[in-house]
């Protein structure tokens, strides 16, 4: 028995089950888990909401699928925030996957986001679109790359611990931006941004979003391919997995954790250029909406796989838009759809215990023994 | 067997057509009638729950049942308020309200989208310049009530100064403003001329929060009033926070956007606020009739779109009703002016003339004169405040731009 195992026995105590970690599990046999998870959580909120409304479980659903996807609009509304809560979570992930936890996307979001917004602004009469949006894609690159940079220099030079450190940069960002929202906010002193009339991204077959989404499949693919057969991608595991043996075979893990940090950050620094050319046109400290924190959940949950990332990023996103049809339907106050969400979310984590560990009866094992 | 059915269709007939001319009589017009609302937070914002009280009032006093009246609320100023309006429209909404200024450029594009929906935009600047028919701003003269609001705080403190609690050189009152802009510089003046009104040796600082909703900063502010040594605070900012300091410490506190009487019942003195059910009311009746809503509109105390809450007699000093209703009386009829030249100063001279930025541009330029016969003409050329003088006797302790 392991210690785990002993641990958990001595919790439960005389109870007839103990838990065991899964030395490997039939990805069909962990599917069935994550759908039972969310069938588990609709059947809960279902209860939930017949004991707190008098409101149909069944149509309170319903709504919320036509919150989501109910009109041409809805999709591509759900479509373009899938595309930058995944482009964030693309971003974090070649950091987690180093085990280098950048807790400031958020921070790196807003920091591209005012790189291109400080072009749109000075540069945006003078230098012509064509020429002006290239330029604006490139310096929001390097400002978010520079962001994260910061941190990793300090973790590689002075093994600073990173998650303090890229989530006090966070602070920093957000109110940089604040600054800069107040500086150019039209009437002055009103707080509410100015709009940026140059540089917007161009419709494409006239829909708003679709370079957004473009882009952020681009990325995708270049993440998975980047992760999983360069020889960078796989510096980046081998460091996670050991520091150590990463020496041993000749990494060097303080140029992999800059480069991959940077990688990170420039990632971060493209969805700021995505969220504030492609869709906000305008910059506050709010842009980035909580995504660089969001983006972790979403990463996590498709254990760094950008593909599952497509998933999962999707699921948070018609959860929440969905979520708000609820309260708008309703007239609920959002804190309930929060709720729902809250615990659709927490089934879903919970699924992963399932797949990692399995139940025994305590009876069954004994004999075995 | 023809016969019979014959009859039958044309029973049939009969009825519906009795039906639709029954329908036509009744309200048609009414049931296909749609109106969307959406707001920048929800009912724990005091702002808010301002309108959300308003738009419930003005409906279901108009008939409107709860399938044609759609709320949205914690839409943030960006995009997705442009994707809420859009929404909106494609919901079938007659009528789109937003009630936060940040939301105007968003609302303003999803404007010109549907140029067959009416886009109504509370506190906006821009519906008098930008000229688009189906977009709409609308404020009230809420300096007014604010003024009113101030001889209410004048009196309390001629009350300490007659209780010999302070002197009247230590009749200093605090004010906590959401950002130094004009809709905030027009609210606190007016507050402070009301009490000067009645009270002459007042004087008053204000404190910046750099946010409209952000309880801590808020009480934050009003605590650092306190320590100044005002000795009456009221505030510009949507959160509880100032109201609960001032209940905390038992200063008298006037409020805004409603009573916080139930909180602060020692200290809450009277609020003023802005009733929006009359515009309410104003543009679903012109949409139902086809009639044009107005670009800019205006209302004050007569329309019952500025409206101040009941005196809480715990905390106001006595005679306070009576001295609001006839300050009323006299604003109604043009007798007295909330900005009237000879009752303040800026640095230290009358003003004979100013240029205010009515024109909502880029670069801030002043563009009209507004100081005509002896008075600063406030929402008369645009609704939304445009008082941004700094007037004497009135302190600001830092600036949130």
């Amino acid at each position: 028995m392991n210690k785990l195992t002993n641990a958990v026995w001595n919790c439960f105590g005389k109870a007839s089950i103990h838990i065991a970690k899964r030395d490997d599990i039939a990805w069909w046999k962990s599917w069935i888990i994550r759908v039972i998870s969310v069938v588990m959580a609709l059947i809960v909120c279902g209860f939930l909401t017949v004991a707190l409304t008098d409101l149909n479980p069944i149509d309170v659903y319903v709504t919320m699928i036509k919150g989501a996807v109910g009109t041409p609009r809805l999709v591509w509304n759900l479509l373009q925030n899938t595309a930058i809560l995944l482009c964030v979570s693309l971003a974090v992930t070649p950091a987690f996957k180093m085990r280098f936890w950048n807790i400031g996307a958020e921070g790196q979001v807003l920091i591209g986001g005012l790189a291109t917004a400080t072009c749109m602004i000075f540069l945006g009469e003078v230098v012509p679109g064509p020429v002006l949006i290239p330029m604006m894609f490139v310096i929001s690159v390097i400002a978010g790359a520079f962001w994260a940079f910061i941190p990793a220099f300090f973790k590689a030079r002075f093994n600073s611990n990173e998650t303090l450190f890229t989530l006090m940069m966070n602070y920093i960002a957000i109110q940089i931006v604040a600054y800069f929202t107040l500086e150019w906010s039209v009437p002055k002193g009103s707080g509410t941004p100015r709009t940026l009339e140059f540089g917007q991204l161009p419709m494409l077959f006239g829909q708003k979003y679709l370079i957004n989404i473009i882009v952020v499949i681009l990325i995708t693919v270049l993440m998975y391919i980047y992760l999983k057969y360069t020889k960078q991608g796989y510096e980046i595991s081998v460091v996670g997995e050991s520091e150590n043996t990463a020496r041993y075979i000749g990494i060097n893990v303080k140029k992999v954790i800059l480069r991959t940090m940077a990688i990170s950050g420039a990632v971060c620094g493209i969805a700021g250029f995505l969220l504030v050319a492609g869709t906000d046109h305008s910059l506050k400290s709010d842009t980035a909406g909580g995504r660089g924190f969001t983006a972790i959940m979403v990463s996590w949950l498709a254990k760094f796989h950008p593909g599952f990332m497509v998933l999962t990023s999707l699921l948070i996103v018609f959860l929440e838009k969905g979520a708000s049809k609820i309260s708008e339907v309703y007239r609920l106050n959002s804190s309930f759809s929060d709720i729902i969400t809250g615990i659709i979310i927490f089934f879903i984590i919970g699924s992963e215990f399932f797949i990692n560990y399995k139940i025994k009866s305590n009876r069954k094992s004994k004999e075995e023994n | 067997m023809k016969k019979i059915v014959t009859l039958l269709l044309v029973a049939a007939m009969l009825v519906t057509s009795i039906a639709m001319l029954a329908g036509c009589g009744g309200e048609t017009a009414n049931e296909d009638f749609k109106i969307g609302f959406i707001f920048l937070h929800d009912e724990n914002s005091t702002y808010d729950k301002n309108f959300l009280d308003a738009a419930k009032a003005a409906t279901e006093e108009l008939g409107l049942s709860a399938e044609q009246v759609i709320f949205k609320t914690n839409i943030p100023e960006g995009n997705e308020c442009y994707e809420a309006a859009a929404d909106l429209a494609d919901q079938g909404c007659d009528i789109v309200f937003a009630n936060s200024f940040g939301h105007e450029p968003y609302i303003l594009k999803a404007a010109k989208e549907f140029p067959e929906v009416d886009f109504c935009h509370a506190t906006g600047t821009t519906a008098h310049t930008e000229k688009v028919a189906n977009f709409h701003n609308a404020f009230a003269s809420i300096y007014e009530g604010r003024f009113l609001a101030g001889i209410a705080a004048g009196l309390k403190l001629n009350e300490m100064i007659d209780e010999g609690k302070i002197t009247a050189e230590e009749a200093k009152m605090g004010y906590v403003g959401a950002f130094t802009y004009a809709e905030v510089i027009s609210g606190y003046t007016s507050f402070y001329l009301g009490a000067k009104s009645v009270c002459p040796s007042v004087t008053m600082e204000v404190q910046f929060t750099g946010s409209w909703y952000d309880e801590a900063l808020e009480k934050e502010a009003a605590t650092k009033l306190l320590s100044n040594k005002c000795v009456l605070i009221s505030q510009h900012a949507d959160s509880m926070g100032a109201p609960t300091a001032c209940e905390n410490a038992n200063v008298p506190n006037v409020s805004y956007n409603g009573s916080t009487k139930d909180a602060c019942p020692n200290t809450f003195i009277v609020s003023s606020r802005i009733d929006w059910a009359p515009y309410f009311k104003y543009i679903i009746n012109q949409r139902q009739k086809g009639e044009a809503i107005a670009y800019d509109w205006c209302e004050g105390f007569e329309a019952g779109s500025v409206a101040l809450t009941e005196v809480n007699e715990q905390a106001a000093a006595e005679g306070t009703q009576a001295a609001i209703e006839d300050a009323k009386a006299k604003l109604i009829a043009g007798e007295i002016k909330v900005f009237d030249t000879n009752n303040f100063t800026v640095e230290g001279k009358k003003l004979e003339s100013y240029l205010a930025d009515v024109d909502t541009d880029a670069n801030y330029e002043k563009d009209t004169e507004v100081i005509k016969d002896g008075y600063f003409h406030e929402s008369e050329y645009r609704s939304a405040p445009y008082f941004d003088l700094q007037i004497d006797g009135i302190t600001l302790l830092n600036s949130m731009f």
